[in-house]
């Protein structure tokens, strides 16, 4: 073979993982990908039952139940929309009730928030960025202000 | 040690690191050897004031000088002396002064053992190491001085996070910022041979032990944040594919790349174009790792104390280094020359193969990390790329580098033989799927991914080994001379197949782990018990128990197997006074290389606790398999043929230009 035909087969094997990584990846994150909802913005949808969220707010006060078999039941609130969550698992250190808190999972039919993960922060001093910015939407934090 | 000393010595870093910027590339571009050679001074200096001005920092911690607004910020008098001393560290402008140190202490190394490097290449370097302290001494010096007072000091700090008051920070960041900033002398290298407009086959010579070395740390560094995140978070994960994790993956999927490109150009003078390519992406990815990790502009489990306001200007320094390099390499790649031609199935073409693939998972990870930026800046939305994702693309792409590993150091040089490799191969072949089968029996039918997943990390494994064998020539020589080989293999040879055999120890885990776990989440009673993995776990008591800074509430469980006792675990509620912030302290039985973890959550109504309890078998191999591939990687560090500072081949009298000049390597089986 020539040095011109093994620099053009390096270069059209090179180009031809580039579009397989390329078509993965498409491929990938159109499939994979999980959207950002507040409360009050899946009130105003009517997400449908079954869609996968991740679903960002405060943990309501006086909202969290127990019971004794590490089922949970709590609120999360934006301040312009409330939904029902329901989570089956030990809470993250760091939730707390008026606290920021994000739950991954999805819609059930009645309307109720399914979570298979909850996630708090590892620092008390820090909300998460899109919890944040859900409730300086709703105007309940502006910033500058002390944290809620 | 007073605080103003600390400042004060970071202030004239900063003004040693400009001079070391401007002195020895001024004095490579006029030819001036007087002025080339103060840049060796130059560097040891910034090194020795970095470091007074960091153990100005440690000291004021360790002395609880409570006049330090810093030290108020993130320590506690009642913190033991070890959690004083890593809490350095534990902050924003710690950490970054930390990284400052490095950065001067690997300067400071190269002035030292570079000895054997031309003037002009060395004082290139030392000069782009001199740019980038400055860029960053800047950076503390006008965003986060770590030595502001507080006027009047209070009485007492506000304590540090508490998840960071454990062994693991002492570990971990050390190592990752020893790999991250040790790709910075690699990017010099990139930088000055492109700036001098030329490269040959000696310069990979002298950058591999520095990408070695800093490869080798983030591998230990990645693997110690993994194990820390494992046992201190309670969740029983190892990886999460988190903004933060991905930062430190895709510098290490561009380093693996290049410690392999780098052995092309030194023993073949090919892929130069890409190798200084692959050294510049791997310190610029390093860089946008600080600045996401920093700036806080992703949401992740594990960032602590971020600021997104100061990372606008570590973008500035990202932008400012990462384009520069770029432009240089845009303008100045085309005048160097390419050399050394192979076949496509050749040691070259494999080792094309694996930089192609490598780069292509560290892109994909890019792509999933970055397009939740991208998206939000572009329309708003607000979305997250989850592990479902990462473990396609980044699955997808490992799985051929991983099959091909084993037949890569098989292949020889220019033009190789795949039938005659595959032959040999055949009693790897033969184990892997004996493994695989072994692995079908043993979980009874079944998802075919343990089974497949087992084979190929036995393949890896066993494949190493059979590169050993071959090159020592076992079976096709005596015993005798076989064994004499052996004996004379390069060191490097050996470093390399530990390394490949780590990959499939840590692949071996990985699987392992993913396919077999069992998880019980439960509320249990004092003296109630469940089950787990085959293990039956009693609740036997709760007590509490007092620490110096914090209240345990612990659960101790005895473990039991088939009626026969296994040991006990004790797992804690510990909560942290200064802060009134609890943590998990998850409890860990290692059982073989399989683990029992346990973790106790909040009371429950009625008396009874929560409890997650995971049976996790082989886990441990996931960073044992880290441990060897680092422990491959300093093996061939101590190959006197990459010692730095080894005799350069001169002594012969006419060193023969290009590939095959390597009289300094006992070269028994290339």
């Amino acid at each position: 073979m020539t040095r011109k035909g093994r620099r053009l087969l390096l270069i059209s094997g090179a180009l031809g993982v580039l579009a397989v990584a390329a078509g993965l990846v498409l491929f990938a994150l159109s499939d994979t990908i999980v959207f950002f909802r507040s409360p009050s913005e899946i009130a105003a949808e009517r997400t449908a039952p079954g869609t996968r969220l991740r679903l960002g707010g405060l943990v309501k006060d006086g909202s969290v139940v127990k019971s004794d078999n590490t089922h949970v039941r709590f609120v999360v609130t934006d301040g312009g929309g409330d939904l029902a969550v329901n989570y089956v698992g030990l809470l993250p250190d760091l939730f707390r009730e008026g606290q920021g808190v994000i739950a991954e999972g999805t819609m059930a039919p009645d309307g109720t928030f399914t979570a298979d993960s909850v996630l708090a922060k590892h620092d008390e001093n820090y909300m998460p960025k899109e919890v944040a910015d859900a409730l300086k939407k709703q105007g309940v934090w502006k910033e500058g202000e002390g944290k809620p | 040690m007073n605080p103003e000393i600390g400042h004060y010595a970071l202030v004239l870093s900063l003004a040693v690191a400009i001079l070391m910027t401007v002195i020895p590339i001024w004095g490579a571009r006029s030819g001036d050897e007087a002025l080339m050679r103060v840049g060796s001074t130059l560097a040891l200096v910034l090194a020795g004031f970095v470091s007074l001005a960091f153990a100005a920092l440690v000291s004021a911690y360790v002395q609880s000088d409570f006049s330090v607004l810093n030290v108020v910020e993130n320590s506690h008098s009642a913190k033991p002396l070890l959690y004083r001393i890593t809490g350095t560290w534990g902050n924003h402008e710690g950490s970054m002064l930390l990284w400052v140190l490095v950065l001067a202490v690997f300067g400071a190394l190269v002035a030292l053992f570079g000895t054997n490097l031309p003037a002009r290449l060395k004082a290139n370097v030392l000069g782009v190491q001199g740019s980038i302290a400055v860029a960053f001494l800047l950076f503390i010096l006008l965003t986060s001085n770590p030595f502001t007072r507080v006027v009047p000091p209070p009485a007492e700090g506000n304590d540090l996070n508490p998840i960071l008051q454990d062994i693991g920070l002492a570990i971990h960041p050390p190592l990752l910022y020893l790999g991250y900033v040790g790709f910075s002398i690699t990017f010099a290298f990139a930088v000055a041979a492109l700036i001098e407009g030329r490269i040959d086959a000696a310069w990979a010579r002298w950058v591999r032990p520095w990408a070695l070395a800093a490869w080798g740390f983030l591998t230990l560094g990645i693997a110690m944040g993994s194990y820390w995140a494992y046992y201190e978070l309670g969740w029983g994960g190892w990886w999460f594919w988190d903004p933060v994790e991905n930062a430190s993956l895709m510098p290490w999927f561009a380093g693996t790349a290049l410690i392999h490109s780098a052995v092309v150009m030194e023993k073949r003078d090919a892929l130069k174009v890409w190798t200084v390519l692959l050294a510049i992406l791997a310190f610029s990815l390093s860089l946008l790792g600080t600045f996401l990790v920093r700036s806080g502009v992703l949401t992740s489990v594990h960032a602590f104390a971020t600021d997104p306001s100061r990372g606008v200007f570590i973008l500035g320094i990202l932008i400012f280094f990462i384009g520069g390099s770029l432009a240089l390499y845009a303008l100045r790649a085309p005048t160097l020359r390419q050399g050394g031609i192979f076949a496509p199935v050749s040691r070259e073409g494999a080792l094309v193969l694996n930089n192609l693939l490598l780069t292509a998972a560290a892109a994909a990870v890019l792509v999933g990390t970055l397009y939740p930026l991208a998206l939000e800046a572009f329309n708003g939305e607000k979305i997250t790329v989850g592990p479902p994702y990462f473990n396609l693309t980044v699955g997808a792409l490992m799985l051929p580098v991983v099959f091909a590993m084993p037949f890569g150091p098989l292949l020889a040089w220019k033009r190789g033989d795949l039938a005659g490799a595959a032959q040999r191969m055949m009693a790897a072949f033969g184990l892997a799927i004996v493994a695989g089968a072994l692995a079908l029996w043993a979980q009874g039918g079944g998802p075919l991914l343990a089974p497949f997943g087992m084979g190929l990390a036995v393949f890896v494994v066993i494949g190493a080994a059979v590169e050993i064998v071959e090159r020592a020539g076992f079976g096709r020589l005596p015993a005798a001379t076989a064994f004499a080989r052996l004996r004379g293999l390069p060191r490097s040879a050996f470093g390399g197949a530990l390394a490949h055999a780590g990959i499939g120890v840590c692949l071996f885990g990985i699987i392992a782990e993913t396919s077999w776990n069992a998880e019980r989440i439960t509320g249990v009673k004092v003296g109630g018990s469940f089950e787990v993995g085959g293990y039956e776990l009693t609740l036997d008591r709760l007590e509490p128990r007092n620490g110096p800074n914090y209240r345990d509430l612990v659960g101790v469980f005895s473990v039991r197997k088939g009626g026969v006792d296994a040991g006990t675990i004790e797992s804690a509620k510990r909560l942290f006074t200064a802060r009134n912030m609890p943590t998990t302290e998850a409890g860990i039985r290692t059982i073989g290389f399989s683990q029992l973890y346990v973790s106790v959550g909040d009371e429950l109504p009625g008396g009874a606790v929560g409890v997650r309890a995971y049976w996790k078998p082989f886990v441990t191999l996931i960073w044992i398999g880290a441990l060897i591939m680092a422990l491959g990687g300093v093996l061939s560090l101590s190959d006197r043929r990459l010692r730095v500072g080894a005799p350069k081949p001169a002594k012969k009298p006419k060193a023969r230009p290009g590939p095959d000049a390597d009289p300094a390597a006992p070269v028994p089986a290339e």
